[in-house]
């Protein structure tokens, strides 16, 4: 369901594809898994570490710990549980108002009467002052449970949502790259959703359900023991009916949903590729493609409604054969002198009050299935730990050791594997001096991406692992800038230090200038007018409709791959970190733009640490020294002039380049 | 009926079952939309007008659907005899202690209650399959409509509202079909019948409850009008809070890359903060009907029992009438509270309706107009075969007016197999105008010909077929990857594949993945890097050996030695295809035969690389990126230079 105009396929890996790909199934998970199986799935083996299980991942089932969704809701009403006891005090004499009223009746025929026909108007007047109080009382302590329901809710929701929010900025990349962006966005829209209709109705009609039960069965008891018995036996067969209902609706329920999901993927997939799908005329084959998914949904939409008929004929037979037979026996009673005409007529009134909420109790069961599965998923989210945590006590930033701004990295003992397996990076150790420009060149997959993700501290370096432990394997390697682990730095304090442009520029949507402020927020329209500049932004920028003030998601908004581009640069100068890593940030500028580009870092940039990956060599020749790697190990290093004079791989790459060129 | 007293208590407490998750404000209201914005009251009538376009679709099981509507008048009917049979029990057969006839009291309750817990299953069997039908149906016709709406419709529209029009919406209209439509039939007729029924009982207690009626009626009018306004403003609200949630999530490389995620907190924190307010206003609304709703008929029903009272102990009135007068009018009770409530119901589906044609309305690229320009004679003469361009115009349906056209008159004429570099700078409308070939969109004027035939009057499907293209941004497709690359061609088999897959150079990769070219990609599969994803989307735009291809920067994504091979291997493609290629790069330029320079809207010069490279002094900047580009010959040039400055460093 993304709608994003501008990434392409935002969930991919990165723009290398350095890593490992991790298979996924066909079909995406089924959103409407109960909340109660991952228990049972083999990613929840006790022990295990949460999330070292890709099949936690492909089924959209993150491992919860038992009863997690329960906690999270429990962790949710703590702070309101003032509030919410409040609620049920008020619904519960909200309830006692309603329900007074066939007692009235009752209290009416039985001495009113009498009373009156003895001229006496008390009983009377009784009745009448007993109805406007209750009729008042009904409505007021609606008006004021509906607000006080209300705030708690949403209160709630507030909460949950802003712990979805943060904890998904929290989380770090390589969670964010198997997590995919559809299921973060409707954790934090559909499931929250789900929730709030069990709050803001479900709740209430849970407890109003369970509170007329009450009343009306102990008012029964009252008014005669034996009825009020009776109607009690009634709740056996009633309480099986339910249960069995429960259990075939879930099943019927979590089918419905993933056939939902899968129209919604194709719907999706169609919509955002419109482009190739007209191209290549898949319009037909997407018709019947589509046809097929829908008409599964169709009849388990079909079947879901029948359940519930089921569920309704055979309560509403059971409980009008319990009137029936109540009204025959209190008939019966009253013909023999046992039982005071008013109190059958009372009990009358409540018995066929008593069975109304069994419909409405079937409805809870659907809403309550329903949050409960999200929130299960919410619990897993939820459970993940950042894998690239902030440090608890930073240390500051050293004082810039020259007259440059460049700072010194270093990676020492640095090895990366992805939690799945498969090494990407060996160990290794490396030092880029303060100050220059060092590129890394290699084909797909030599782990050019990783090492950058490393230095901009996307990812954490790799403890050293089994399954050969030496000795000194065993500790974790480290990334430094001036000699501060990247792990010790405040994240203000971090992208002081470190920051990476990549291939994929992203637009947020609001202005232009805005989005190239977030570089430095604090930023004024001069200095963000004067990074456009730099990086020869500024014309085309001029040139839109609104100019700086254009909304890029607007009309007249179109903005191509290479303008982004060129708007994720402007970001970065302004950003003014002392260490610049560019992955195939210039895959999309033609030849001018990269030289306004290349003209921003001698000037503007000059003196920042620089790692730049790309596959253009025309980029790679200007660096101060050159990285060839592949297999994740680093097997050329010199400058350019060195390398190119040389034999090995980049003389060849170059070679070839050269050769395309002319 | 209690199963429409939470379908209509929901409805109420949420306005929508189901806010459109995507609800962008300003996309949520196109040009022309009726639904949108604003403080309705939309008139009644207008919403009677909207629901009734759905008829079309209901229209197949209008048989069943009126059964069900029956049978449900039916079921209340029953409701509201039951209290006429205890009148008659406890006045008859109770009053005279006569055993035979509560027993035939109790069987006729007994009856009573099966017949309307028969009917109550029924109308739900009833309607169960057929209105599943009629949503899907309705989903059906939405995504084929979508899919043939033009390109430019999607560039308007954002993919999130379509698709909450295909779901939510839907949903909303089976429920409205269900149990509102339904439900103010059989309550309308339930109240006629009750209040004849009460009448007829007892005039004078009759008329006390009848009163709060004109007040709710006024009542719930003036809520709704109320409620819809801060129901509307909530989904946009939901629509503000999506939209920051989905591009944090898109953009988390970049709010990570610049350790902004406290700034997106707090944006997010402020929105879901207003949204609060908003919902608690929509609660104070609801609170005070609710309250109204509750009071009002409670104190009817007081006044009326009093009376009754006095007019039981004057002997006016038998017990038994008092009990089922009070009996009756507490079955109708729900029945006029709900009134509102559907209403409110009936005027959300309303707008889910306009909200759905919204969409079904647009024009699709429509298929007939192929008949109409076949009538043109075919362009013959100089430029009548390979692939032409007769000075095309083209400027974007939602530029503002004041900007100029994207095109201005391009002339272009590709020979049959001969391959033909596009050259521009950033934003000169080089993907545009490839856009224009296979008629993603429309030219504004000129004419394009393939082969002499003008594109508008070849039908689509055969233009398409005739004309293959790689989009500058691969999209896969959930689907196998040999799957991807095969849907580029109709017909094309297992050595196609190969071929297409050799020509790309995917298959070492390809064969790498674990079901080599079964293993499923995109979204829902595997994930592959952008280079592998393009290399596949130009096997699918080779494999159907197409007589015209069009590439958008087809090698961007490639590292040098990749580029390499495919050009070697794409030059024989090329050798025998008409090609349009957008290039950045000399290395691209160099797989063509010519190329053109588009500047300013229009194709500013047309010749070899190194032509233009000595006499075009932009194409010689674009290419060398020479600032002045007047040492056009200098296109060997920095590089070497560069170079010796770069180690000197």
């Amino acid at each position: 369901m993304t709608t994003s105009t501008g990434t392409g396929k935002a969930t991919g890996d990165g723009p290398d594809g350095d890593h490992a790909p991790h298979p996924s199934p066909p079909l995406p998970a089924d959103p409407a898994a109960p909340e109660t199986s991952p228990g049972a799935s083999p990613a929840t083996s006790p022990g295990t570490p949460p999330d070292t299980s890709p099949d936690a991942f492909a089924q959209d089932l993150l491992p919860t710990a038992k009863g997690a969704s329960r906690g999270l809701l429990g962790s949710l009403l703590r702070p309101h549980t003032r509030a919410a006891w409040a609620a049920a005090v008020l619904l519960l004499l909200q309830q006692a108002a309603v329900q007074a009223g066939p007692l009235l009746v009752a209290f009416a025929i039985d001495h009113a009467v009498p009373a009156l026909r003895a001229d006496d108007h008390g009983p009377l007047i009784a009745v009448a002052a007993a109805y406007l109080l209750c009729a008042s009382a009904a409505g007021g302590l609606q008006y004021v449970f509906v607000r006080l329901a209300a705030r708690i809710s949403q209160d709630v929701l507030l909460d949950l949502r802003g712990r979805i929010f943060r904890h998904g900025q929290a989380l770090s990349l390589d969670f964010h790259e198997r997590y995919t962006s559809g299921r973060l966005i409707s954790r934090a829209t559909t499931d929250v959703e789900a929730l709030r209709e069990l709050l803001s109705e479900g709740l209430q009609e849970l407890i109003s359900i369970t509170l007329a039960t009450v009343y009306i069965t102990a008012t029964l008891l009252y008014l005669d023991w034996g009825l009020g018995a009776a109607a009690v036996a009634t709740a056996g067969p009633l309480y099986l009916l339910v249960r069995s209902f429960q259990r075939r609706s879930q099943r019927v329920y979590s089918v419905k949903s993933s056939a939902m999901a899968a129209v919604i993927v194709k719907f999706a997939e169609t919509i955002n590729g419109i482009r190739p799908v007209q191209a290549f005329r898949r319009e037909q084959a997407n018709d019947a493609a589509f046809a097929r998914l829908n008409g599964r949904h169709e009849r388990t939409n079909g079947d879901a409604v029948l359940e519930m008929a089921r569920y309704v004929i055979s309560s509403r037979l059971v409980a009008n054969v319990a009137v029936a037979a109540l009204v025959l026996w209190g008939a019966y009673r009253v013909a023999s002198g046992s039982l005071a005409l008013g109190v059958l007529a009372a009990a009358v009134l409540y018995l066929r009050r008593l069975y109304d909420p069994i419909d409405r109790l079937g409805m809870f069961l659907n809403s309550y299935q329903s949050a409960a599965a999200s929130l299960g998923k919410i619990a897993g989210l939820l459970a993940q730990r950042p894998s690239v945590p902030e440090p608890t006590d930073p240390l500051p930033l050293p004082e810039r050791s020259g007259a440059l701004p460049g700072r010194e990295v270093t990676f020492d003992g640095v090895r990366f594997s992805y939690r799945t397996g498969g090494e990407v990076l060996p160990r290794f150790d490396l030092t880029l001096a303060a100050g220059r420009t060092v590129a890394v060149v290699g084909s797909t997959g030599a782990g050019k991406s990783t090492l950058a993700k490393l230095l901009a501290r996307f990812y954490d370096p790799s403890p050293s692992a089994p399954p050969h432990p030496g000795p000194e394997d065993l500790r974790t390697g480290s990334v430094r800038v001036d000699g501060v682990d990247l792990r010790d730095l405040s994240t203000a304090d971090l992208r002081r230090a470190v920051v990476m442009v990549t291939q994929e520029a992203f637009l947020f949507s609001g202005t232009v200038a805005e989005n190239i402020a977030i570089g430095r927020p604090d930023a004024t329209r001069e200095e963000v007018e004067q990074a456009a500049r730099a990086i020869g932004a500024h014309d085309f920028i001029a040139a839109l409709p609104d100019g700086y003030d254009t909304d890029v998601r607007r009309r007249g908004g179109r903005i191509s791959a290479g303008q982004r581009q060129l708007v994720a640069f402007a970001r970065a100068l302004l950003a003014d970190p002392s260490v610049l890593i560019l992955d195939e940030a210039t895959s999309s500028l033609d030849i001018p733009g990269e030289r306004a580009v290349q003209h921003a870092m001698d000037t503007v940039l000059r003196g920042r640490t620089a790692v730049v990956i790309a596959h253009r060599l025309s980029t790679v020749e200007t660096a101060d020294r050159v990285l060839v790697m592949s297999a994740g190990r680093v097997v050329e290093d010199g400058t350019p002039a060195e390398l190119i004079a040389g034999r090995g791989r980049f003389a060849e790459l170059h070679q070839a380049w050269r050769e395309s060129v002319v | 009926m209690a199963d429409t007293a939470k379908a209509t208590r929901r409805q109420q407490q949420s306005g929508r079952p189901a806010p459109d998750p995507d609800a962008h404000p300003d996309l949520d209201a196109p040009p022309g939309t009726g639904s949108a914005a604003g403080p309705p009251p939309p008139a009644r009538r207008s919403a009677v007008r909207s629901l009734l376009r759905l008829w079309p679709f209901v229209r197949p099981v209008r048989a069943r659907l009126f059964t069900a509507a029956f049978v449900a008048v039916l079921a209340s009917c029953i409701g509201l005899v039951v209290p006429l049979v205890l009148k008659w029990l406890v006045d008859g057969p109770i009053a005279d202690r006569d055993p035979g006839g509560a027993w035939l009291g109790g069987g006729y309750l007994l009856l009573l209650g099966l017949a309307e817990a028969g009917l109550f299953g029924l109308r739900r069997w009833l309607v169960a399959r057929p209105l599943a039908r009629v949503e899907a149906t309705m989903r059906d016709s939405l995504y084929r409509h979508v899919q043939r709406l033009p390109v430019a419709f999607h560039d308007r529209w954002a993919s999130g509202q379509l698709l909450s029009r295909g779901t939510t919406d839907l949903q909303l209209l089976r429920l409205f079909l269900a149990f509102p439509l339904t439900f103010l039939i059989v309550n309308a007729t339930t109240i006629l019948v009750g209040c004849v029924i009460l009448l007829a009982q007892q005039w004078s207690l009759g008329l006390v409850l009848l009163t709060p009626i004109v007040p709710l009626i006024v009542l719930c009018s003036v809520f709704e009008a109320k409620y819809a306004v801060a129901a509307r403003r909530a989904q946009d609200q939901v629509g503000d809070v999506t939209t920051v949630v989905e591009e944090s999530v898109l953009g988390i490389r970049i709010i990570k890359g610049f350790g902004r995620h406290r700034s997106q907190a707090r944006a997010f924190r402020e929105l879901t903060a207003r949204l609060r307010t908003t919902e608690l206003r929509k609660a104070r609304l609801l609170a005070a009907l609710w309250a109204c709703i509750m009071a009002l008929p409670e104190l009817a029903l007081g006044a009326a029992l009093v009376l009754g009272t006095v007019q039981v102990a004057d002997g006016d009135l038998s017990a038994g009438t008092l009990v089922a007068f009070l009996s009756t009018a507490l079955a109708l009770m729900w029945p006029v509270e709900s009134i509102g409530f559907l209403l409110a119901m009936s005027n959300d589906a309303a707008a889910a309706t306009d909200r759905y044609f919204d969409v079904l309305d647009e024009p699709v690229a429509d298929r007939d107009d192929a008949r109409e320009a076949a009538e043109q004679a075919p362009v013959t003469g100089p430029g009548a075969t390979g692939l032409a361009f007769h000075g095309v115009t083209f400027r974007y349906p939602d530029a503002p007016a004041d900007a100029p056209p994207t095109l201005r008159g391009v002339d272009l004429h590709i020979r049959p197999g001969e391959t033909m570099a596009l050259v521009g700078a950033t934003g000169s409308g080089k993907t545009t105008l490839t856009a224009l070939v296979p008629r993603l969109h429309e030219v504004t004027g000129g004419r394009i010909t393939l082969d002499g035939t003008d594109i508008t009057a070849l039908p689509r499907d055969e233009l398409r077929a005739r004309v293959a293209v790689a989009f500058e941004e691969p999209t896969l497709f959930s689907a196998t990857a040999a799957e991807n690359v095969l849907m580029g061609g109709e017909g094309a088999g297992p050595d196609d594949l190969r071929r297409a897959l050799r020509v790309a150079q995917a298959d070492g990769f390809v064969d790498a993945l674990p079901d080599g070219p079964d293993t499923e990609v995109g979204e829902q599969g595997l994930s592959l890097s952008g280079g592998q994803r393009q290399r596949l989307a130009l096997a699918r735009a080779v494999v159907g050996r197409p007589r015209f291809l069009v590439l958008d920067d087809p090698l961007s994504a490639l590292d040098v030695h990749t580029e390499a091979l495919v050009e070697a291997a794409l030059r024989q493609v090329l050798a025998t295809t008409t090609a349009l290629v957008v290039a950045h790069r000399p290395s691209t330029v160099l797989l063509a035969d010519r190329v053109a320079l588009l500047s300013g809207g229009r194709i500013a010069a047309v010749g070899s690389h190194h032509q233009l490279l000595r006499e075009n002094a932009e194409y010689a900047a674009l290419m060398s990126g020479a600032a002045d580009g007047g040492g056009a010959a200098r296109h060997e040039d920095g590089s070497a230079a560069r170079h010796e400055e770069g180690s000197v460093r």
